[in-house]
């Protein structure tokens, strides 16, 4: 028995851990099952009225963003014109699969939810996970019916970011309560201040560069300490969204000079860090690995959309 | 009687302990949520020590783990463990006032959760907060209503 505790450091269980989890995963559905009928409830019993208003309320909300998004075709050719002129590689988009969160608790202490997409829906481990305001977290664990996501704000978790008014490199490390994120590595005359945004960084790979994280909220030098406590609070509603949005961020290799075809497929692109020369001479974006996540793909998100509109200085 | 008649209802416990154990508890009553299924599990094995075996005990753990999201073998470590004593002490047991079994239940939950926090620090340094510890007081409150409710499962059965 214990030597399945050790046996934990190599991969070799994953597919044991599969296999059970299936028989256990309905479990998990059905303790889910009451707020779903709840919602589901309270949804058909709403009045005509209420539906009414909201419907006009979304129709408004697509309205303006469709009209937001109207120069965002323009921007995105001088973007990749410009960054080909820097010799520079350029992720444009990323796709995104929509996962519900299944309304269960693991284990307390920890920042984990559980949504109902796994590696059935080509879900994998590492991948990135956003909701509407910001990064919420990374798959940690991908099941056949069902996937483990650790929220920023687990004591174990960090994420690279990047001050989005100066480019100031730092890691965010969570800080086990769900409104606050840490920034223990900055020095006491780091440029930084209460109402920066910290986007993603990019670096470490895991996360997509350019994604809100968080607010900046608060600064206290401490003094014969080389290092200053700073906290953040997080963009994304860790504790109120019951969607999360799971993202596929390195698809294929990005091609500089070639124009990229009309199709829906050619904004799937991968960042390739080394910026050589060679990118530029264009090969063909390589799909073939994604090709499952590419079927099942429900809408496409551009990187830099939103944080042209979430940044609020 | 046949040897598998009750196996469904102690099947149908364990699953409703499952449910209980990662049920979304509002607040504060997440972190006294007491482990329900080695509560179930202990049940059996007092009262029918001849249906309730180590393997049981430890398949069951290791689905707790795939459950829980834990390294694979902690809870089936500590579940075959307990099981194993409470096998080992069952016609004792069964003769101890409720009160007395409770305290039974209390160094039962206390051992294995002193061993599910040394199994975690193992993989990482963790420091717990006090009320990592509030399970076991809970657990053992809520032993003696698992004690008659199971007990009128199983003896239900008995009649028909």
């Amino acid at each position: 028995m214990a030597l399945l505790i050790t046996e934990y450091r190599s991969h070799r269980l994953d597919s044991l851990r599969a296999t059970l989890s299936v028989a256990v995963d309905p479990i998990k559905y059905l303790v889910n099952l009451p707020s779903v009928l709840i919602e589901q409830t309270a949804y058909s019993v709403s009045s005509y009225s209420t539906l009414k208003s909201e419907n006009i309320r979304l129709r408004k909300e697509q309205f303006i963003d469709k009209t937001r998004l109207l120069k965002f075709d323009s921007l995105e050719k001088e973007n990749i014109r410009l960054r080909a002129l820097l010799e520079n590689s350029f992720k444009l988009g990323e796709q995104l699969l929509i996962a519900e969160l299944l309304s269960i608790n693991m284990a307390p202490y920890e920042h984990i939810v559980v949504v109902n997409k796994g590696t059935r829906f080509g879900v994998h481990p590492q991948q990135p996970v956003l909701d509407a305001n910001g990064v919420v977290g990374q798959v940690f664990r991908a099941l056949p019916f069902s996937s483990e996501i650790m929220l920023i704000t687990d004591p174990n978790h960090a994420i690279p970011v990047q001050v989005n008014r100066n480019g100031l490199l730092t890691i965010a490390v969570g800080s086990g309560q769900l409104n606050r994120l840490n920034l223990p590595f900055l020095p006491n005359n780091a440029d930084i201040r209460p109402g920066d945004l910290l986007i993603t960084s990019g670096l470490g790979g895991t996360f997509p560069s350019g994604y809100p994280v968080a607010v900046v909220d608060d600064f206290t030098p401490i003094t014969n300490k080389p290092f200053v406590n700073i906290t953040a609070t997080p963009k994304a509603m860790l504790d109120r969204n019951r969607e999360l949005l799971i993202v596929w961020g390195d698809s294929s290799p990005v091609s500089l000079t070639t124009k990229p075809k009309p199709t829906p497929e050619a904004s799937v692109l991968r960042p390739n860090n080394q910026s050589s020369g060679s990118g530029l001479v264009g090969e063909a974006p390589a799909k073939t690995d994604r090709k499952s996540a590419e079927s099942r793909l429900t809408r496409k998100a551009p990187a830099g959309a939103q944080t042209g509109t979430d940044n609020d200085e | 009687m046949n040897n598998y008649s009750g196996f469904g209802r102690i099947i149908l416990t364990v699953v409703m302990a499952m449910c209980l154990r990662i049920a979304p508890w509002p607040g504060f009553l997440t972190n006294i949520n007491p482990d329900w299924i080695l509560l179930v599990l202990i049940y059996w094995a007092i009262a029918v020590p001849e249906r309730v075996g180590i393997f049981h005990a430890w398949t069951i753990g290791l689905l707790t783990d795939v459950l829980t999201g834990r390294v694979f073998g902690q809870y089936a470590l500590a579940y075959s463990l307990i099981i194993y004593v409470c096998l080992l002490l069952h016609k004792r047991l069964r003769q101890f006032p409720l009160p007395q079994q409770g305290l039974f239940i209390f160094f039962c939950l206390l051992f294995t959760q002193i061993l599910l926090f040394w199994l975690n620090s193992i993989q990482h340094p963790t420091q717990p907060h006090a009320s990592f510890w509030l399970p076991i007081v809970t657990g053992t409150l809520f032993w003696p209503p698992i004690y008659t409710a199971l007990r009128r499962v199983r003896l239900s059965r008995r009649t028909q």
